[in-house]
Formats: structure tokens, sequence, C-alpha cells
């Protein structure tokens, strides 16, 4: 075993049971100390980013979460394109929630390093990038970050330092200079002599070498795995039944515990009369905790039904005075007094906007509202524990597995060091599974019950909640109002300004106008919502990309220009913008006429590092509501490993986001949720799933996320092409909300 | 007790006469591959076959189906060969998550085997599952790709 430190990053090989196994270690010795701990019998070391077998399989090691995204095939691709190994031999194992495989040191690479932090981002940072840097033992997976840290960082100069060491111990043992050794396909061979060996055979000698920190990285122009569309690895389970999801775990003498919690935010139980539940067949427990009714039984139907049985009698709390309604107009009322009071947090404040946009010849404001959203992931939440003689074992899906396990902790009251995480696929994450440290307002609920019931019974307990109990116990994408208001000269250009919003949460980059306004500023107050809040796919994107994008459609109208050219005129300074926003125009055939009955609207967004803009062609039914019949995206983040799987997330935001622009609404009334069920929480399904093709350019700019992007541009493409095609300017989500055929923007029931 | 023929084997489950098909299956034969989803056949996750016909399992209780071919997403294969959807929905790279996946493609197989070589508008008339990941253009790719294969 040998390491070597640089400034910041060390990376370490050895031998283990035969197979060379090369690590990229982040926190030095005490990272390399807990490696050595967590060896397997035999194993000088197990963890690690890659093991290359006698048998020339190459395992790579992926400290991420599967939740669909492809993490688990796209991150060996860039370990394998690096090291040349052979695809077909390529195999990926997930990494243990442990800290040698946190990607937070990486994150703060990312930020301390020689990485370029876009200009509009100085003196803040990316969101989770930030946070990263505030707990480095993050194992996130998030935020579009797998990638752009650990793909970046660690795969790529693992890959490449494996194979340095394999030509190295080839050249020595052919007695041939390295420069002489091919290396290709997983086999290593020196053409004079006709020498050949595989990387299997060569490994145990390739151990003997240094881990170099510097070997080359390959030019994009000899890939021959990144950019390809590899099938992915995880996708035979998915079809058979076998692959396994948190709510899928069975275990010896398990029980299955079903859960009510106080329908109140923050309420709590104040009595409740077990009797009916334990009367029940197969019922062995019912925990009456501050918060939470549980009922533990020996399957979830009997658990669920036993649950029905009992009428738990909450004490609301002050939090039964909240209702949509009031929300909103508290957040109108914060926006007008910090106007009045010129009181403001900003995001960016540059030149003189009010200055500016006073002083123009036209001025367009307009006032925005969004409501509040669930993640309605397809699973609905669940975790299975099992507390035995002072451990605690927890199976589930999750984003950040180091996060759960410190919560659990916690929960727990038990050494993290008790504590073993065992990863499940996700069925579905879109920020809900993020357990965290750094996101104190997801409750981990569900672990928390499973924990107490497994406490209580002796036994392991899974904890699963109905689609209800998810529904209305979510952390919630927040209900947010935006005042935007600006300046148009006679020319038609934008002189100032001004975006003032109630509720902000992250990334800062949401707020940001790559348009050339001097004077600008994004201004904001909070403290406005009492309603648990969570990242939700693209965080405050969401609502940034709506107000944004529909306020610049706004000022196209009001100049009298087309609203892609108007935005072309606003972005001489952004060369990558005006790309995307081109390339998507030729895409969509802007300029020529979109069928009888359609218009087609365009909005762009830069997001987690990757810039896209969106059209949508969209025409109205009888029944007075929206359908969006195609979509066009053209996608720059900067370079893509996985196409197939790229164009799959970008298609599938666009979906996620499509469906909250649609339908989207979680009302509060009297501190609880009203919508239980997808019959009144609608999801866009395949009828309405437009036909979406996406273009990506590959600008060689820094690596953006793609996990995220494609949702937010959505609601502002659609409600753009809304306007196009019936002159209603819809400043509030869901359209559902509207009869759009009526022509009068009436708000309608339901 | 209930007779429940699923996969072709014979299960005398011991359940209540209203405990839904679904969690007999799941939490009582631990055939986890059917998925709960809503719970009130609106999503689709947990689809069967039942005599043939797709049906949402969490709203049927096991006792009416007692005696009946039940087909669940583990009895699609024939040995170890993936079912002619199956091998489709691969080649056409259709999961992302997955969870709803086994809702899918029994809703698909059946389907075809109603209709072996469905328009665009057919597919959606019958695949009315709800996918959270949008993976319903890969979705459709897949169908066409099995309805085109042997």
């Amino acid at each position: 075993m040998a390491f070597k430190p640089t400034r910041r990053f060390f990376i370490w090989s050895g031998l283990a049971a035969g197979a060379l196994v090369v690590g990229y270690a982040l926190t030095p010795f005490s990272t390399l100390d807990r490696a050595r701990r967590i060896a397997g019998k035999g194993e000088a070391m197990l963890t690690a980013w890659v093991r290359i077998a006698p048998d020339n399989t190459v395992t790579v090691i992926v400290p991420h979460a599967e939740m669909g995204q492809g993490v688990h095939t796209s991150l060996p691709m860039m370990l394998a394109e690096e090291l040349d190994a052979d695809w077909s031999l390529v195999r990926m194992e997930q990494a243990p929630a442990d800290i040698a495989f946190a990607n937070g040191a990486l994150a703060r690479g990312f930020l301390t390093g020689d990485m370029s932090i876009p200009s509009f981002l100085s003196g803040s940072t990316d969101f989770l990038m930030r946070k990263a840097s505030e707990f480095m033992n993050l194992q996130i997976t998030g935020g579009s970050m797998s990638i752009r840290t650990t793909g970046i960082f660690g795969m790529r100069r693992t890959g490449a330092a494996a194979k340095a060491m394999l030509i190295k111990a080839a050249a020595d043992t052919w007695n041939v200079p390295e420069a002489e050794i091919v290396a290709a396909k997983s086999v290593l061979s020196h053409p004079a002599s006709g020498k050949r060996a595989t990387y299997g055979e060569m490994a145990p000698l390739a151990a003997d070498y240094d881990a170099p920190v510097d070997a080359p990285l390959k030019a994009k122009k000899d890939y021959t795995i990144v950019g390809t569309p590899a099938a992915r690895f995880d996708i035979p389970a998915k079809v058979d039944g076998s692959a396994v999801y948190g709510i899928d775990v069975r275990l010896p003498g398990m029980l299955f515990a079903a859960v009510a919690q106080s329908p109140v935010f923050g309420g709590k139980l104040k009595s409740v009369d077990d009797a009916p539940a334990l009367a029940m067949r197969g019922v062995k427990k019912v925990l009456k905790l501050e918060d939470a009714v549980v009922v533990i039984a020996d399957n979830t139907w009997r658990a669920r039904a036993a649950l029905a049985m009992l009428e738990p009698v909450w004490d609301e709390g002050p939090g039964a005075a909240h209702s949509s309604a009031s929300i909103l107009a508290g957040m109108d009322a914060a926006l007008g007094k910090a106007e009045a009071g010129n009181d403001w947090s900003s995001d960016y404040d540059e030149g003189d906007a009010p200055k500016a946009v006073a002083a123009a010849p036209r001025t367009i404001e307009a006032t925005y509202r969004l409501p509040y959203l669930a993640h309605a992931t397809m699973e609905p939440m669940n975790a299975t524990a099992w507390l035995k003689d002072g451990k605690l074992e927890l199976w589930g899906g999750f984003q950040d597995g180091l996060g759960v396990r410190a919560v659990a902790a916690e929960v727990a009251g038990m050494s993290a060091d008790d504590i073993t995480i065992h990863h499940t696929f996700m069925g579905g994450g879109f920020g809900r599974r993020a357990y965290s440290p750094m996101l104190p307002g997801n409750k981990p609920n569900d672990v928390r019950f499973a924990i107490a019931a497994s406490r209580a019974m002796n036994a392991p307990v899974q904890c699963a909640f109905s689609r209800e109990e998810d529904m209305t116990q979510d952390f919630y994408r927040d209900a947010s109002v935006a005042r935007l208001k600006a300046g148009l000269d006679a020319n038609g250009r934008i002189t100032g300004f001004i975006h003032a919003f109630a509720e902000r949460h992250d990334p800062p980059e949401a707020t940001h106008i790559a348009y050339d306004v001097p004077d600008r500023v994004a201004r904001f107050v909070t403290g406005t919502n009492p309603i648990p809040w969570g990242p939700w796919r693209s965080v405050d994107h969401t609502q940034h990309g709506f107000f944004i994008e529909s306020f610049i459609d706004e000022l196209a109208f009001a100049a009298r220009q087309d609203p892609l050219a108007f935005r072309l005129a606003h972005l001489g300074n952004a060369p990558r913008h005006r790309a995307v926003l081109e390339k998507v125009g030729q895409m969509a055939g802007w300029t020529t006429p979109a069928p009888a009955g359609r218009a087609r609207g365009v909005a762009m967004r830069e997001a987690f590092g990757t810039i896209l803009a969106q059209v949508a062609e969209v025409s109205i039914g009888d029944d007075g509501r929206a359908r969006v019949h195609r979509m066009w995206s053209a996608v720059d983040p900067g370079e893509v490993i996985n196409p197939a799987t790229f164009k799959a997330q970008i298609v599938g935001g666009a979906i996620y986001g499509l469906t909250a622009a649609l339908y989207g609404g979680i009302t509060i009334e009297k501190g609880r949720v009203v919508e239980q069920n997808f019959p009144d929480y609608e999801m866009v399904r395949m009828t309405e799933a437009p036909h979406h093709e996406v273009a990506f350019i590959e600008s060689g700019a820094k690596t953006g996320g793609g996990g995220e992007p494609g949702t937010a541009p959505v609601a502002a493409a659609v409600g753009n092409a809304i306007y196009a095609l019936t002159g209603q300017r819809i400043r509030e989500l869901p359209f559902r909300k509207f009869d759009l055929k009526t022509g009068g923007q009436i708000a309608r029931a339901g | 007790m209930t007779d429940l023929i699923v996969n072709g084997k014979v299960h005398a489950v011991d359940v209540e006469d209203d405990m839904p098909l679904l969690w007999a299956l799941r939490d009582v034969l631990n055939l986890t591959g059917t998925k709960y989803g809503c719970g009130v056949a609106a999503c689709g996750a947990c689809t069967v076959h039942i005599d043939g016909v797709p049906t949402r399992s969490c709203s049927i209780p096991a006792s009416a189906v007692a005696g009946q071919q039940i087909v669940t997403i583990e009895g699609l294969k024939t040995g170890d060969t993936l079912h002619k959807v199956q091998k489709a929905w691969i080649e056409a790279q259709a999961p992302q998550c997955g969870y709803c996946q086994s809702g899918q493609i029994m809703a698909a197989v059946a389907l075809l085997n109603e209709t072996p070589n469905p328009t665009d508008d057919e597919i959606d008339a019958a695949m009315t599952n709800i996918c959270r990941c949008g993976s319903y253009a890969e979705i459709r790719a897949a169908i066409h790709i099995a309805a085109t294969s042997v």
C-alpha cells in the first residue's frame, strides 16, 4: 500500500485478495484508517474506487445511490474511460455509507480548487457545494452533483492512476520503455516485442507501484466509452421484479408498522384508545409517540387496517391557524413591508435598479404566485430498522447514506459507528429521500418510527407510509410570491430589472439572469413559510424559472418583439445562452407558424451548471385545459457522459415540471394538507406526455448537472405558449385552475 | 384458507376476506415485484394479470380471485428466458427509478396480447399507469419494439 499526498487529495493503492485496488482518499489519514478497519478478512483494503481482479473484471465502487438517474453506470464509465478498460468487463458495486466514500471533500475541492466559479456566483457559491464545505462527511446524491464531484475528481483520476501503475508494471516486467506500452480494452501490449498481458494478469505486480496523483487524463477526442449511450447496470433487475427497493426488504421475523402523524404540522398526540386496534388479528402493539400513532402488526395490511380503526385526538397547536390563502397573504404583506421600509436581503444588487426602472419611458410590472408542491415519489417513504445488541441496521433508499446515518444516530441515541446502512434502490428521490444534517427540514420520520418500533418489538420492523401519509407529511416545495418590475426604453431594451420575492432557499444562482441589464436587483423576504420545507427537484429554480422567464416574455410582448429574438438581443455577453436559444429555435422551427390551434412558448434556464432552452407547443382542449403536444430542449452541460441517461433526465425532468405546471398544487387548510392521493394530486400520464426532442451542445465548459435542469423552465415555456395562443397571461400555477377557453382567466374550483 | 394460483403455483393463504391481493402477494407470499403506489387503483404500480386481464391488485380482495390464474411480474419469464416485453424494456432502456415498471410491463403484456401491433393512440389509451420519472417515451418505444419481435 502506498499513498502520495498532494495539496488537496491522496490516491492510494494496494493488493487485496489478488486484486489491484486503487482509491482516491479525501481526507488523508483518518479516511485511510477507516478504510482499513472495514476491510474484509484477507483483504488489505476493501474500500476503493476500483478493483481489478485476476479474471480481468474491473469493479467500480460508486458512492452514490441510484434513483433512476443512471449514476451507477455513468460514474463507472468515467473511470473505465481513463483506465482504458474493456467496458464489457466493467462491474459496479455501491459503496457502504462510510466516510471513506464521502464526496464532501470533493465538493470542497471543487469550491476551493482551480475550478472556476461562475462570475455571478462570486461572493456566494453553488448551494450544495457551499453546504458540502460545511459538512465534510457528506455522501449526498443530489444537487445534480455526482458527476460533477465524484466523477470528475474521483473517478477520472483514479482510473488514470490505475492505468499508469499497470503500464509501469508492464514496462518493468518486460524491460521496455513505458512509452512503448499500449493500454487498451483491459489489455497491455508491447507491439514491438509482441508481449501482451491482461490488466488482471498484471494487477498483482502493479500493486507494488505508487499510485501517481498526476497521471495524465485522456483528451476528449480519444474517448471510447464516455459519450456513448451505454446500457445501464441497474435495468435488468428492474424488468423482472427482482430489484429490491426499501419497501421490498424482507427479514426473518420482520414486522410491519403503519403510522398516523399529527395532520397539523407541529401538532401533538393528546390521546388515543388503542383497544380497537389491539383487538384485531395480527396486531402486536400500538405505540403512542409524541406526534404520531404507530400500529405494529405481522403484515402491512393488518397494520393499516388496525390504524384506520383508531381515532387519535390531537393537540393541533398554533399550526392549525394556517391556510394557503393566509400564507400567501402573509407573503404579500411581508413584501409590502420590505418595499415600504426598503428593508431587503438580496442575491445580487448591481447598479441602481429602482432608479433605472423609475427613469424608463415604460415600466412593466407583474405579480406571480405559486402553490406548495409534494414530491410524490412512486415508492412512498419507508425504512426498515433492526435494533439488536446495541447495534442498529437500517435498510432503505437514501439520497445521503452518511447523512441518514448521522440523523439515525441522533434519533436512536447511539454512536454512528454502531449503525449500518444497507442501501436499496430508490423508487424516486427528487429531494424527498435526502436525510442529512444539512437539510434539517427533511425530518427522517419513517426512519424514526421504524427505530422506535424495532426497539419496542425487539425485532426488525418496516415502517412504510401509506400514499396519503406520504402526501400529507412531506416537506414541500414552498408556496411563493414574486413581484417583478422592469423598465423598457424606446428601443425595447430592458433598462432595469427588479425581482422581489417571498421565500428563498437555494441555490442563489436561481435568481440569476443572463440578460444584459446593468441595473438589476434580486431581493427577498424570508420567514413567511410555516410549512415544512425540503428541496424539490431543481429547488428554487422551480419558482424562479417560472417567475423570470414568464416576465421576460411579458417584456418581449410589451416591446413588440419576438420572445426568442428579444432574449437573444439581450444576450450579447452570453454566447452559451445564445447558442442554446438559437439551437432550440432551429429545432422547433420557431420562425415558421405552429400548426393550426397551437402556439409555441420559449424559456431558458441556467441551473446546476447546465444551460438549457426549451420550447413547448401548446393547444387548448375543449375542457379549457392546456395540452402540451411537443417540446424541444437544447442543452449545454459542458460535456455529456452518457447521452442516453442524460436525455432521459432532461425529458423526465421536464415531465416532472410539466406535472407541477399543469396540475401541481398542495393546499393548506386549517394547518393540514388537503390533497391525499393521486386522484386529487394529478400526474401527467403517457397520453399527456409531449413528444420531446433533445439536442446537446458540448461547449467544453465545466461539466454541469443533469438531474434537475430539465424541470426548471417548463412552466414558463408552457405559460408563454398559452399567452401566445390565447392572450391570457397566467401568473399563478397550476394552469388547471383556469378555464383557458373562456378568455377571462376565470379561476375555477378543483 | 384461500387458494391463490400465482404464476402457476397454488398457495393456500390464511388471510382476511378483505385483504387486497396486493398485500397477500407482497407480505404473505413475499412476491415483492408487484408494487404499492396508491392503494386506490389510481397509479397502476400494482398491476397483475387475473385470468389474463390486467388488474390493479391493491383494490381487489385476494378472496375474490381464489382459483383464478394470477400472473405477477415474477411469473413472466419462461425458465430463465425473459418475456419479449421484458427484453424490449431492456433494449429501450425504459426504467429510470424502476418502481412503476412492474406494473407498466404487466399492462403492456396485456395490451399486446389483445392488440399485437398497437398504434401510439392505442398505447396511450391502454397505458394509464403513472411514472413519476417520466419514462413514457421509452415505454412507448419498448412496446413498439416488443410488438415487432418474436
